[in-house]
């Protein structure tokens, strides 16, 4: 049997059902994008992670000109180096029918026969090759995919000028190219990145590389952390063309997935904080309010012999059962929409296997916030009656003291008319509510900005590569630099209205102990097709005879305008130049360095050289153009622009849609329930005044007309506030996640501040309404009668 | 005799902004063993002040009560719950029920907490209201609130039973009615029974009589003979 307090409680949620609801919504939208983003972040990590160590993803990686195998032995005779596994790689063109755009195959040795010591793969379909079969290779699985490609199954490649049909007998995936891209390469296109394994014995008489290896990987002994042996590795490799050895978190594929992961798990951390805490602050607000309502009933309580801890707890099971209500809704909409994300990532992150997985830590923090928010709101609440003494919280409170303002001598009253007057009475009689509920209100409109922006910055980025950084329609990549003079030949094609050149030399920015490997980048004086555009779609000038660097790089190095950096230049002669930093370019890709490149040739001494060439073209000609570059033995690759900036909505753009999507509805959720809930709480408040009024004579409308009139001040001053408290948070956030990868512009649209307005004011006027409505049936004798 | 319940120069002001509000000044006043009393005094005069104090629900700006040999005056927060739980029931002028429980539910909210209780439905039976168990507070009439505000009150078998002007919000018959319910409760379970009235000839239902004016004790008499409720005329 329940108790008497029991089934007061249960009459209690039922008769409040309406606003139940409404907070338990709050708390659910606030949970769920913990448990959505959180949980989704933690799957792909969790992925990650098993996937490395299953398949001995390496910790150190090297690529170099040529070496003989027995430099890979002292390689491995470097204290801490446990296992080294020196390798083949070579990028060949794969002259596939059917597609004007050549696709690049990257051709790995492995041991066919053995084991693979490092960077192990997991087999999806087929078989591996025979030890000595000629042509027999694996395929990745996006490529694969992308194609249709099963075992059995032929692709044409150019290995060493000679054209060879090659067999798959696989499908397979491997650590090492989880994001299959190259660096630079923001939006790879799986249909024209061929990851290929074949055997060594195959692979290396191919290139001329018998007994030799070009690519190194190590696996070092527990403790030892690569930047301890990557010195050691490059000295060693030096003479032989080394390009600088790297630790696995500069691994191409796993940086841009880390630079993911560690974007997704700042997302997962401050969105669902901005969420969880308005949530949570709303909680606390409106259940004190609630339970505020109840000050005579817990009085009466108080005066029939209960405790104040029986009290405390009667109003603490009320808050459990909208919390829990809430976190379950949460925890459940959270998961279903987590595994969705999950699996979307999973559609590049190349993962064997999509586990998405739940912690239960994770629910549980989420559901502990809530409760302790709404405990302490409610504790508070209670505490604040139970310590008068029973007599008193059991009378009505005070009469209010309204006191004769500035306003009413200025004879206002007559000006704006009654209700007016008693608006601004009742707001000036209680401010620090009046506050609260504008600041509650406002938490919910900037939560609606925040979960948006997001689609403004990426739609923002968008356009500034478009129309102000990448402005040509085509670029086309060369194997190795070649001069200025031989480029004429793509120039001159029929169709190409304009055309640009550009030279990507490798290199390691230096500062004291301090380096990353990049590139430098390097344009016409006046660029017109590849300029240089901070985040914001300003153009920067790169000075005559300066050097300018991303903003994130000088960061990274520790350097600022005028600071000096060195620069090893790991191409052609090599050598280290040292330049002083011109400008800082706060750009949205990569960190990289930008010279003209006049200044770059007189400081390389070296002849006019490009290794890309940017093309403006008439689109009828596209396809010839295409056609013709195939044919052309230097051009190494060719990107148009708008696949690129298909791919990038289809990826980056998806994800961001997504997770814009879920944010706005969940913000949504809270503004709806904040102002509906700020309505009703103010309806039950104010009733006893109100139906007096109407007892005075005074109409329906009128006493409308002062409750509404309140609620509209209260939206009216927590929009401007919440549009800055959503701006604020936008900064927050954004600069929380600062990758390497890419940064995205802080935008926040018109669209989206009008969205934030819209949502509140549409709620304000549904909440009041459903307000109205009670109103309407205010039964003034039932109010009335309750009291003296 | 012996006194129950005891107040002791109580005084009680209350502070309204910039104005003190002396509701009692210096009242003595006891209740003994079993004895009908009645508080009598015009509106204002600080009756419902001297009963919430002498109930446990209010605390005097100055003087002590005792409940036996407890000075409630000095009791500590669970000392007074148990007091309240255990020995006082109070029925309050505007009835405060909870309005989302039943008759029958509003009873055993104290059955269900003290010790030696009578059962919900014995309880509003001795307040005639055995057919109206699982009526909410809106669906009974004043007088009949009032009742079950009353079988509240008993259902604990408290050693005080104090009443805010119980008919204050009734009509005539009505009234007579629960004061009718009152004085039993006091005649068969021999409960102390306080009540507080502004109507001078209900006064004539007691054994005896304190009269307050102007927050101090004006007179205090015994009833030689008590007349019956039903007697009453005003
Ligand atoms: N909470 C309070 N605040 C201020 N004054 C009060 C309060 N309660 C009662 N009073 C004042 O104390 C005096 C006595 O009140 P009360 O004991 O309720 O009188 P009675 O019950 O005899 O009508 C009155 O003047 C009343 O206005
Ligand atoms: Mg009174």
């Amino acid at each position: 049997m329940l108790s008497a307090i029991d089934k007061k409680l249960m009459r209690d949620v039922v008769r409040l059902k309406g606003q139940v609801l409404t907070i338990a919504l709050v708390v659910a939208a606030g949970i769920a994008s913990y448990v959505t983003m959180r949980s989704t972040w933690s799957s792909l990590e969790t992925s990650r992670s098993s996937y490395y160590a299953r398949y001995r993803f390496a910790d150190v990686f090297a690529t170099l000109k040529r070496a003989p195998d027995s430099i890979a032995h002292r390689i491995a005779d470097i204290p801490g180096v446990a296992v080294v596994y020196p390798r083949i790689v070579r990028d060949v063109m794969l002259p596939i029918e059917g597609m004007p755009e050549p696709a690049t195959g990257r051709l790995i040795s492995i041991p066919a026969g053995r084991d693979i010591p490092l960077n192990g793969l997991y087999l999806r379909s087929g078989r591996m090759p025979e030890p000595r079969q000629d042509d027999e290779v694996l395929v990745i699985e996006s490529f694969a995919k992308a194609h249709n490609l099963h075992p059995g199954d032929r692709i044409p490649a150019v290995i060493n000028g000679k054209w060879r049909d090659l067999l798959i007998v696989g499908i397979a995936l491997s650590p090492e190219y989880v994001f299959p891209a190259s660096l630079g390469d923001f939006a790879p296109d799986d249909r024209r990145l061929a990851i290929m394994w074949m055997d060594r014995d195959v692979l290396g008489p191919a290139f001329q590389m018998e007994g030799a290896f070009n690519d190194i990987s190590l696996h070092l002994q527990p403790g030892v952390s690569g930047q301890e042996v990557l010195g050691a590795v490059d000295r060693i490799l030096e003479p032989y063309g080394g390009l600088g050895a790297v630790t696995s978190e500069k691994q191409v594929s796993n940086f841009i997935l880390n630079g993911e992961l560690s974007q997704l798990e700042q997302f997962a951390t401050v969105f669902p904080f901005i969420f969880l805490s308005v949530a949570a602050f709303l909680l606390n607000v409106v259940l004190s309010r609630l339970i505020n309502l109840q000050r005579q009933q817990i009085a009466v309580l108080k005066a029939l012999g209960y405790s104040n801890r029986q009290i405390g707890l009667h109003y603490l099971q009320l808050v459990s059962i909208i919390v829990v209500l809430g976190a379950l809704c949460g925890i459940a909409v959270g998961a279903w929409l987590g595994s969705g994300m999950t699996n979307m990532y999973g559609q590049w992150f190349r993962f064997p296997a999509q586990d998405y997985r739940l912690d239960f830590s994770v629910a549980a923090v989420s559901v502990m916030v809530s409760l302790v928010a709404g405990f302490a709101g409610a504790l508070l609440a209670v505490r604040n009656v139970v310590r008068l003494p029973p007599a008193e919280a059991m009378r009505p409170p005070a009469p209010a003291s309204y006191r004769v303002s500035l306003l009413d001598r200025l004879g206002l009253g007559r000006v704006l008319g009654q209700a007016a007057m008693m608006i601004v009475r009742e707001l000036r009689r209680r401010p620090l509510r009046t506050i609260f509920s504008s600041l509650g209100i406002a938490a919910a409109v900037g939560i609606l900005v925040v979960g948006r922006f997001g689609y403004d910055s990426f739609e923002s980025l968008i356009n500034t590569i478009l129309h102000e950084e990448q402005r040509a329609d085509v670029t086309v990549a060369f194997f190795e630099p070649i001069p200025a003079s031989a480029a004429r030949e793509i120039v001159h094609l029929p169709g190409v209205l304009d055309s640009e050149g550009g030279r990507a030399i490798p290199v390691r920015f230096r500062s004291g102990h301090r380096y990353r490997d990049s590139t430098i980048i390097a344009l016409a004086d006046q660029p017109e097709l590849r300029r240089v555009v901070n985040r914001d779609a300003r153009q920067v000038e790169i000075p005559a005879d300066g050097l300018a660097i991303s903003r994130k790089l000088g960061e990274i190095l520790g350097v600022g305008v005028g600071d000096s950096i060195d620069i090893e230049i790991r191409e052609g002669n090599r050598g280290t130049r040292r330049f002083a930093v011109a400008t800082l370019v706060d750009d949205a890709f990569g960190l990289q360095g930008y010279m003209r490149m006049t200044s770059l040739h007189r400081v390389m001494g070296q002849e006019s050289a490009v290794s890309m060439v940017y093309l403006r073209v008439d689109p009828a000609w596209l396809d010839e153009i295409h056609r013709r570059l195939k044919e052309m033995p230097e051009v190494a690759g060719v990107t148009r622009m708008d696949s690129i900036v298909k791919r990038m909505r289809d990826q980056m753009g998806q994800s961001m849609l997504m997770m814009t999507i879920i944010l706005t509805l969940f913000g949504s959720t809270i503004a709806i329930g904040v102002v509906y809930n700020n309505a009703r709480v103010a309806l039950s408040m104010r009733s006893r005044d109100l139906a007096s009024l109407r007892v005075l004579g005074f109409t329906r409308r009128e006493i409308s007309a002062v409750l509404l009139g309140e609620l509209a001040v209260q939206i009216l001053a927590a929009l401007p506030i919440g549009l800055l408290l959503g701006t604020y948070w936008a900064h927050a956030v954004m600069e929380s996640v600062d990758p390497e990868v890419y940064r995205m512009p802080i935008v926040i649209s018109t669209q989206t501040y009008a969205f934030a307005v819209a949502v509140t004011v549409v709620s304000g006027i549904v909440s009041a309404l459903l307000v109205r409505r009670k109103l309407d049936h205010l039964d003034l004798i039932a109010v009335l009668k309750t009291r003296e | 005799m012996s006194a129950i319940l005891e107040a002791r120069a109580i005084t009680k002001i209350y502070r309204m902004g910039e104005v003190d509000v002396h509701a009692l000044r210096g009242v003595d006043a006891s209740l003994y063993e079993s004895e009908f009393m009645v508080l009598l005094g015009a509106s204002g005069s600080g009756k419902s002040t001297l009963l919430n104090i002498m109930g446990g629900l209010d605390v005097p700006t100055m003087g002590r009560v005792f409940y036996g040999d407890m000075e409630l005056t000095d009791a500590d927060e669970d000392e007074l719950t148990e007091f309240r739980r255990q020995s006082v029931g109070f029925v309050f002028q505007f009835y405060n029920l909870i309005p989302s429980l039943t008759a029958r539910e509003n009873v055993a909210l104290v059955t269900e907490i003290a010790d030696d209780p009578l059962e919900p439905a014995e309880a509003l039976d001795l307040v005639g209201l055995g057919e109206r168990l699982d009526h909410f507070p809106a669906q009974l009439s004043g007088g009949e609130q009032q009742r079950v505000a009353i079988a509240r009150a008993v259902a604990k078998r408290p050693a005080v039973l104090l009443c805010d002007e119980p008919t204050g919000a009734l009509d005539f018959k009505t009234g007579i009615l629960v004061l009718e319910v009152i004085a039993r409760v006091n005649r068969e379970l021999g409960t102390t029974t306080a009540v507080i009235t502004h109507n001078a000839p209900i006064a004539s239902i007691a054994d005896r009589v304190i009269t307050l004016a102007d927050g101090q004790v004006h007179s205090e008499v015994h009833n030689e003979s008590k007349a019956q409720p039903e007697e009453l005329r005003w």
